[in-house]
């Protein structure tokens, strides 16, 4: 199991050691992972071939997770960290530049 | 802004009112935001009065027609959320029918505020006094007050929401009378000058709540899940916690009342003439309230006779039950007016008090009572054959011998044939 | 209208307001939808959820997934809590917060179907999304009124005796100013649909076809297509009443048309939970999605 840099994680999601030290309510904070790294479900592993990828977005829009990163120009990065790979975005790259690849142990 | 007359502003009337308008009156000075309903007798008139109130420009507030009950709960859930000051009142079944919302109002820790104009349950059909409606939720963490003067009604919901909203509290608050005896009889009921209750009832915070609050600018999440192994269990004792220490809070507000309004409601509990009582009967709503003349009718014979009215039953005054059973008083009687089929008792309270009778080392009688179901009578003669039965068992250690004697309760006016 | 490509150029450089690492199955439809919906209404909105796989996805305690506020609702409350947040910013005058219920079939067109009519009968400004995966996916793949007749699913294990309810056409009977139908795994129309609602003042109902990999039996990268042949097939109608006016999208327009349509079967064989049914039963299916469109192509 991997894990998210602690003291970030700290700040966000404080630890009680006490009731006392409780809010009112169960409140939560928008982050990434509110499940864990959801990379680890993965089985393959999308892989983006450069060369052949034409910069359209494409992928990035139909990314359930909003996964990958895209800026104009460059080729999209995916977050492997929490990519479950669905394989979504080999299906609608129109240039069928990405790959799914079997993750080794 | 709401068109508040400047005599109103400035000064007190007295306005001759039924139990219900007095609770809309209630809503109206307390300034109250989100007001949400759903008509059902006999609270109707209070939401019907409301109506006037916010149509007629009268007070400043939204007003959300719901389709039902558990619309009602839901939506003020809603508007407290945004930190709205939210209104609504009830009876029996829709009671009943907003349960699952009432649970989701404590749990979200919202100070909504909510009368009840007690029923009976159905079926059959019965919309007349009684307290089974708000008896069968008593345990969803909300604060619970009788009030069984129209005074006390209108009184209460100023009250309420300076304890519901105090920090230290952050819950939910019924204030529960009797239907049509209460809901529906006029009486007057003197309204202080709007000044003086904005005085003492400020605004809630204009940021919002300060633990929860719909805000895009701070987005936050709530409700979601929580695993066996993190705080849900310590998150549900602070409801508990909080309930239990809100008793110095309510009894510090009534105080604070007192000194502006000049109206005594004592505490959670009242004690009416039973320090030097051996026979006290503990009750609760306008039957209790009635029951003084009970008592003074026997105090003129010189029966040492008492009534503890319950004007809380959440949080549950321990302390001062404790105390009654650490007094000189040797026979007790409870009566419930609602029912707990198959507890202890038969009523719920009675159960209840019964269950702090170890906290006092002294030996003490008790006699339960279920009475004044679905709007039968219970008159002050009546009440006067109870005191009698409760002398008979300190005297003679007889309990009744009439068949309207139970499972261990009296079910008064159970027809027996006789 | 956005198009594609003007929506990357717009969205690509902003943060995703619901944000990677949901608890979300693989391939989840619902919250492709939901994240291009957060994108169009932008940070000024707050969900309220009714209990759904959205009241899963959004995340465990002390972490969430949306960096909107959201709240997670008791099954039946999706619109009447909703009612109470607009009145309560109503009441405070507090503006240009979009409202918006995100609610499965189930608190839709079952449990929440009381709340709903009565939010929207009341013109309640707020959005009401239904994301349809039609069924109780949370609980395991159990029938709802939602679910297309013959479908396997837990509660109903030989395939369901009844036809799918048409949400939208009962909310669309209420005569809201805006009603729309839309596939969760066309992002683009998701996001000119909320985009569109949101500058409409009173109630808006949106119905999201959204399919689901592991209750509907088929594999996650498989998601935009079973979208897709729900379209061509026709088994899903795409739709907008607008002020009262129908809109029929031009994709459905063009397979009203039975020559251009799919053949059900299409769309049902992709699907594990459509397995081993009968001519027979395609017949009645394929029948009853020729029945809907015609009675489209009539109103037209």
């Amino acid at each position: 199991m991997k894990k998210d840099d602690p003291k970030s994680m700290e700040t966000k999601c404080p630890i009680y050691k006490s009731w006392r030290e409780l809010p009112l309510v169960p409140i939560s904070r928008g982050m990434k992972g509110s499940i864990g790294e959801t990379g680890d479900w993965r089985t393959y592993r999308p892989g983006i071939d450069e060369k052949e990828c034409n910069r359209c977005g494409i992928c990035y829009v139909y990314c359930p997770d909003g996964v990958i990163q895209f800026k104009e120009g460059s080729a999209p990065e995916i977050d492997y960290k929490y990519c479950k790979g669905c394989g979504i975005c080999k299906v609608k790259c129109p240039k069928k530049a990405i790959e799914m690849i079997r993750e080794r142990e | 802004m709401s068109k508040i007359k400047k005599s109103e502003m400035d000064k007190e009337q007295t306005i001759i009112m039924s139990g219900n308008y007095a609770s809309a009156w209630g809503a109206k000075c307390s300034r109250v935001k989100a007001i949400s309903a759903y008509p059902i007798t006999p609270q109707t008139t209070v939401v019907e009065k409301l109506a006037d109130f916010v149509d007629g420009g009268e007070l400043d507030a939204r007003y959300v027609k719901v389709e039902s009950e558990h619309s009602v709960m839901a939506s003020l859930v809603g508007s407290s959320m945004t930190g709205a000051r939210s209104f609504t009142a009830t009876s029996g079944q829709g009671l009943l029918y907003m349960t699952e919302m009432l649970h989701w109002v404590s749990s979200s820790r919202l100070p909504i505020v909510t009368t009840i104009a007690s029923r009976g349950i159905a079926p059959p059909w019965n919309i007349w006094a009684e307290y089974t409606d708000i008896l069968s939720i008593r345990d969803c963490g909300w604060i619970i007050q009788f009030a069984s003067t129209h005074q006390e009604i209108f009184d209460s919901v100023l009250m309420s929401y300076k304890i519901a909203e105090n920090q230290g509290v952050m819950l939910p608050y019924f204030i529960v009378y009797g239907g049509f005896t209460q809901s529906h009889t006029s009486k007057p009921v003197r309204i202080p000058p709007q000044k003086e209750i904005d005085a003492f009832l400020p605004p809630p915070p204009e940021k919002g709540w300060s633990h929860l609050n719909l805000d895009p600018e701070n987005p936050v999440t709530f409700g979601n899940l929580l695993m066996p192994q993190q705080e849900y269990l310590d998150f549900r004792f602070l409801i508990h916690d909080s309930m239990v220490k809100s008793k110095k809070i309510i009894q510090k507000t009534i105080k604070e009342f007192k000194k502006s309004f000049k109206r005594d409601y004592s505490g959670l509990a009242e004690n009416y003439k039973c320090n030097d009582a051996d026979v006290v009967l503990i009750s609760y709503g306008a039957l209790a309230e009635q029951s003084k003349i009970a008592v003074d009718e026997l105090r003129k014979e010189g029966k040492k006779v008492g009534l503890f009215k319950l004007r809380y039953i959440r949080p549950f005054p321990n302390e001062e039950l404790v105390k009654l059973f650490n007094s000189d008083v040797k026979v007790i009687g409870i009566a419930d007016q609602g029912t707990a089929f198959g507890n202890p008792t038969g009523g719920p309270i009675s159960t209840e008090v019964m269950s702090l009778l170890r906290q006092s080392n002294r030996k003490i009688k008790v006699l339960p009572y279920v009475w004044g179901l679905g709007g039968r009578d219970v008159t002050v003669d009546e009440q006067i054959r109870v005191f009698h039965q409760l002398i008979q068992l300190k005297n003679k250690n007889e309990y009744p011998t009439d068949d309207t004697f139970q499972h261990g309760t009296v079910w008064m006016g159970l027809k027996t044939g006789a | 209208m956005v198009t594609v490509s003007e929506l990357i150029k717009t969205e690509s450089n902003k943060p995703e307001l619901f944000q990677a690492g949901s608890s979300a199955c693989a391939g989840c439809a619902s919250i492709l939808a939901l994240r291009w919906a957060l994108k169009a209404l932008g940070p000024k909105t707050v969900v309220i959820a009714p209990a759904s796989c959205a009241n899963v996805y959004i995340g465990i305690w002390p972490k969430a997934s949306s960096a909107v506020p959201y709240i997670n609702m008791a099954f039946a409350a999706g619109a009447s809590a909703a009612s109470g947040v607009v009145a309560g910013y109503e009441a405070l005058g507090k503006k240009d917060i979009n409202v918006l219920t995100w609610a499965g079939d189930g608190g839709t067109v079952d449990i929440g179907i009381q709340a709903l009519s009565g939010a929207i009968e009341r013109s309640t400004n707020f959005i009401y999304a239904c994301y349809d995966n039609e069924g109780y996916m949370n609980t395991g793949t159990q029938r709802s009124s939602s679910t297309p007749k013959h479908t396997k699913t837990t509660t109903t294990p030989f395939g369901k005796g009844m036809h799918k309810k048409d949400i939208a056409q009962i909310v669309a009977a209420h005569d809201i100013p805006y009603v729309a139908t839309c596939v969760a795994t066309d992002p683009q129309e998701i996001y000119n649909i909320f985009s569109e609602a949101k500058q409409i003042q009173g109630s808006k109902f949106i119905h999201i076809l959204s399919p689901c990999a592991p209750g509907w039996r088929f594999a996650a990268s498989k998601t935009t297509e079973l979208g897709d042949l729900a379209v061509k097939t026709g088994f899903f109608l795409l739709w907008k009443q607008v002020n009262g006016e129908l809109i029929v999208h031009k994709r459905t327009q063009k397979y009203l048309d039975k020559k251009k349509r799919l053949p059900i079967e299409a769309y049902l064989s992709e699907q594990g939970r459509f397995g081993d049914l009968n001519q027979e039963q395609i017949q009645d299916l394929q029948n009853w999605v020729d029945r809907r469109c015609e009675k489209l192509a009539r109103q037209l």
